[in-house]
């Protein structure tokens, strides 16, 4: 099936996910945040989706929106919202910021004008409907190892984190 | 345009795959239609089966045994006041049930009531399924929060506590099922919820039975988790009623109520669309290998019409021994025409090129509304875990029995 | 009775449930959570209140806000004639009308010194266990519905039923049934009535296991009731605690067999004891009390004497000043009607001892360091009447 008003939705979605990205920084309240988070984080899947890439957009929605958001969530909740809306939200430090953001985008224009000759012009064209196979090609043949050394390293993080969160076990 | 429109009812493929926006439009319509319908349905049929096993009448005021009483139900909340607590959080108190309904229908997208059947055919269907409806719990999260009063509190505070582990051990059954649609020639399996049904009609087996005891117990922890993922009893924590009142919905009255009780029987459905999918053979007949032959497929294609008129049959006799005063004359008459109209439809499901394109979206219907009745069961059945014990099962025993299934179904993939 | 006195209150060893357990100070430590459970709650059974303060599902401590059903029942006491007032006893323990009657009856008659006929005291008796068997199903029914079994509510429910029937048949009323005068019984039993309270044994004793069945060996069930609530016998004796919560923690105390009143003499059951005193102890010595009480009513219907069914009392009572107290042992506890009176037709002073609100106060003990879903638990296992805990 051919694609309907790819442009429109590209810029759509686009413009979704930056303004929800801006409202997740400026709300004070952080559960509107964390909601914006949230919005933000389906637009990106959405445009996962126009890249031909569902497995990509499926798991972002499962783990980010559904999971992780929902402990996020779990936890803002307890904090008492009173107290978050009087304190202080923007410290001082914007020219730190400043100079980040300036380099940030500084890297972006350098990846932007010397990526044409870096990446095809056209990306690897892969079919949607092998496009989980594709992943699971790479994932377990190709980088296999490195695959599973990233797991290794989650696995060690999450006993890390369980052994100090908890005095005795 | 009429070629336009009469070509797909010889495709095989669903209308979003085909490509055919038309069709694609009609079953986006008809499965609102139906998922209504079926969600009202429930409701009476809910408290009917509950109220036998009671050894009490339920709803018999509103029409002939209470036929009509998931209507007035539905009237009376949407012209009760919309009251929201001054102290809410509204923005977030008013899209929380949207959420949960956008949620709970998004993803009848993929469920394949047929080959053809489903508005589209996605790669990802089954990671689609799992994703948006574990996008529900944020809905429900929201609505806690946002009614910003204790009770509340705490149900969306179990309800994410509860949907996000239970997630994991659904997670694992599910893979053990996609590991099995791998299982051909080629090596690679699918998630696409057609392609899982076709690669189970290719094994002459439901996945429930495959590595017998192993699909078993993949389905047994699919089973609880769905009924954990849904909030209902006996893991009904979240709106545990009589801890929390109402749980995360306490705020929430009439047409705002009404909306998440719809997002929770059409969630109830879709959780168990995907079961029946991954490993009850979604469409397909039952025994399809050792009844088979063309006098069985016959056979079994004549039950959907036949079931209809025995429903027919009920209704008619019902109808006449409805009492014969003249202030039942109404009911009486509505009773007779319901009747009719099933009858209609049996008849119907008797003409052969119908018969052939529907049956399968009967017997889908069918496994589905079983997985429905053993909702109903449990819950006239069970008493209500505690908090501290609904963890244990989650991660103590459903995960690490999903893991072990996982493996042991990997090892037996590649022996046998 | 020595027992009960012997132990000194500040020698129990309460810290075993007092001291929390440490909870892990995280960066998370949230507001500590106080929750309004009732007036209005399903589950309190009544307008009890309890304000909890919690953290997370963790109980930290709970406070019973009490009186909302105060109707000063003891006050109304001393400005009615004891003949007057005993309508009202029926109103405090609304579920077992009929144990609130004969402790107050037996107490007036203790107080006149007459003693009733064979007769009343055997009728007194078939209807009090019945009584008790209505009050031990609505408990079930009520307690597994908090735990969220819905289910045994309404079979409880239709074979209650049946008793209520008896009693409407007897006296007229079906809950609130003033049904003995002081004296005896001011009805004689109606035709069949032997008849009718056997076909009911025959009819309830399988309806039992059928409750058992839905729960007793039921997995949630068990978990749910197993070690919650738990309550040791030295912490009961304690408090005051009686009844089927005194008896699951392993103390064979029933005022039945301990000073018999009434025709209880008479009949041979047995006492059923808990071992842990937790809440499942307490369904299972419940269930088995509901065992005995029909076999206290098998026999009483077997020899249920001829004769009067009422004592020579007089028009206007008298009693002779001076004071008495006359416990029995109601189906949730010790019921007990301590009454001084002043030589004239109205009693000076009357205070109940309900078994209701001495249980209550072990409410807190027993849900400290718990979870949220084990205070409905308890409050379910307590089996209080709010009628009863306010008066």
């Amino acid at each position: 099936m051919a694609p309907v008003a790819t442009t429109f939705f590209f810029y759509f979605l686009s413009a979704l996910t930056v303004l929800s990205g801006v409202l997740v920084i400026t709300r004070k309240n952080a559960v509107h945040s964390a909601l914006a988070l949230i919005v933000s984080l389906l637009g990106q899947a959405a445009l996962y989706l126009m890249l031909y890439a569902p497995f990509v957009a499926g798991v972002q929605i499962i783990l980010y929106a559904g999971g992780i958001m929902v402990l996020f969530l779990f936890v803002i909740m307890l904090v008492s919202i009173e107290k978050a809306q009087k304190e202080e939200q923007f410290n001082q430090q914007w020219l730190v910021g400043l100079a980040a953001a300036l380099a940030l985008g500084a890297l972006f224009v350098l990846v932007y004008v010397k990526g044409r000759a870096l990446f095809p012009d056209r990306g690897i064209l892969m079919p949607e409907q092998s496009n989980t196979q594709q992943v699971a090609v790479l994932l377990y043949g190709n980088y296999m190892f490195t695959f599973e050394i990233a797991s290794l390293l989650l696995l060690v993080a999450i006993i890390g984190a369980v052994v100090m969160a908890k005095k005795r076990i | 345009m009429l070629d336009y429109i009469t070509s797909y009812l010889k495709s095989d493929l669903t209308p979003g795959s085909a490509g055919n926006l038309f069709w694609a439009f009609v079953y986006i319509v008809l499965i609102f239609l139906g998922l209504s319908v079926a969600v009202i349905a429930m409701n009476w049929l809910e408290r009917k089966i509950l109220a036998h096993m009671q050894v009490r009448l339920g709803p018999m005021r509103v029409g002939p045994h209470g036929l009509l009483q998931p209507i007035a139900d539905a009237l009376k909340l949407l012209i009760k006041e919309d009251i929201m607590p001054s102290a809410a959080d509204p923005w977030v108190f008013w899209s929380a049930p949207l959420l949960v309904v956008i949620t709970a229908f998004t993803v009848f997208v993929v469920v394949p009531f047929g080959p053809t059947h489903a508005v589209t055919d996605m790669n990802i269907g089954v990671l689609f399924m799992l994703g948006v409806s574990s996008l529900s719990v944020l809905g429900v999260v929201m609505a806690g929060w946002a009614s910003n009063s204790h009770y509340p509190l705490m149900g969306a505070l179990r309800s994410s506590a509860q949907m996000v582990s239970y997630e994991i051990a659904m997670g694992l059954a599910v893979i053990s099922a996609v590991l099995m649609t791998s299982l051909n020639n080629e090596g690679t399996g699918t998630l696409s919820m057609i392609g899982i049904v076709q690669a189970q009609q290719a094994q002459h087996v439901w996945f429930a039975f495959k590595f017998f005891p192993l699909g078993l117990i993949a389905f047994f922890i699919f089973a609880v988790a769905m009924v954990a993922e849904t909030n209902r009893a006996p893991f009904d924590l979240p709106e545990a009623e009589s801890e929390l009142t109402a749980g995360f919905h306490t705020e929430y009255s009439g047409f705002r109520w009404s909306l998440f009780f719809l997002a929770e029987y059409s969630a109830m459905i879709a959780v168990s669309s995907i079961a029946v999918t991954l490993w009850l053979g979604g469409w397909m007949r039952p025994f399809p290998n050792a009844l088979n032959g063309e006098t069985w497929d016959l056979v079994f294609s004549l039950v959907p019409g036949l079931t209809f008129l025995l429903l027919a049959a009920i209704t008619f006799y019902s109808t006449a021994r409805m009492p014969k005063h003249p202030y039942f004359k109404v009911q009486t008459i509505g009773l007779g025409g319901f009747g009719a109209v099933l009858a209609l439809i049996g008849v119907a499901l008797f003409i052969p090129p119908v018969r052939d394109r529907v049956q399968d979206i009967f017997w889908f219907s069918a496994k589905v509304a079983f997985s429905m009745y053993m909702y109903i069961w449990y819950r006239g059945t069970f008493p209500r875990y505690r908090f501290d014990q609904l963890m244990k099962v989650g991660w103590k025993v459903l995960l690490p029995l999903g893991i072990g299934v996982l493996v042991l179904t990997a090892i037996a993939g590649i022996l046998f | 009775m020595t027992d009960r006195t012997t132990i000194d209150r500040t020698t129990i060893d309460r810290t075993s449930h007092l001291e929390l357990e440490q909870h892990d100070k995280t960066f998370l430590d949230s507001n500590e959570l106080i929750i309004n459970m009732g007036p209005q709650h399903p589950a309190t059974h009544g307008v009890l209140r309890v304000v909890l303060k919690l953290d997370g599902e963790k109980v930290l401590g709970t406070e019973c806000v009490i009186g909302y059903l105060h109707r000063g029942v003891e006050k109304i006491a001393e400005h009615r004639t004891y003949t007057m007032f005993n309508p009202y006893v029926d109103r405090m323990d609304y579920v077992a009308a009929v144990s609130n009657g004969l402790g107050y009856c037996g107490a007036v008659e203790k107080l006149l010194n007459v003693e009733a006929p064979r007769r009343a005291q055997y009728i007194r008796v078939i209807l009090t266990e019945l009584n008790r068997l209505a009050s031990h199903m609505l408990w079930l029914g009520t307690h597994a519905l908090d735990i969220g079994a819905i289910t045994p509510l309404f079979y409880t429910f239709r074979d209650r039923e049946e008793i209520l029937k008896i009693f409407e048949k007897y006296c007229g009323a079906r809950l609130t049934t003033h049904a003995f005068r002081i004296g005896g019984c001011s009805y004689e039993t109606y035709d069949g009535f032997e008849r009718e309270v056997k076909k009911f044994l025959d009819f309830v004793a399988p309806k039992i296991d059928e409750y058992e069945e839905l729960l007793t060996t039921n997995r949630i069930w068990v978990e749910r009731t197993k070690d919650v609530g738990k309550i040791s016998a030295r912490e009961c004796i304690a408090l005051g605690v009686t009844g089927p919560v005194l008896r699951a923690s392993g103390v064979k105390w029933d005022l039945r067999k301990a000073q018999p009143y009434a025709a209880y003499a008479d009949f041979d059951f047995e006492i059923p004891v808990g071992e842990n005193g937790d809440t499942y102890d307490r369904y299972i010595v419940r269930m088995q009390e509901m065992r005995q009480s029909l076999r206290i009513i098998d026999q009483a219907i077997g020899k249920i004497p001829d004769g009067p069914i009422m004592a020579k009392v007089a028009k206007v009572m008298k009693p002779p000043v001076g004071e008495i107290y006359h416990s029995i042992e109601a189906p949730k506890g010790e019921l007990g009607y301590f009454i001084v009176s002043d030589g004239s037709t109205q009693p000076y002073r009357v205070r109940v001892r309900p078994p209701s609100f001495v249980n209550l106060q072990a409410l807190d003990m027993m849900v400290r360091g718990a979870l949220v879903a084990d205070v409905i638990a308890v409050i379910g296992t307590l089996d209080i009447v709010l009628g009863e805990v306010d008066r």
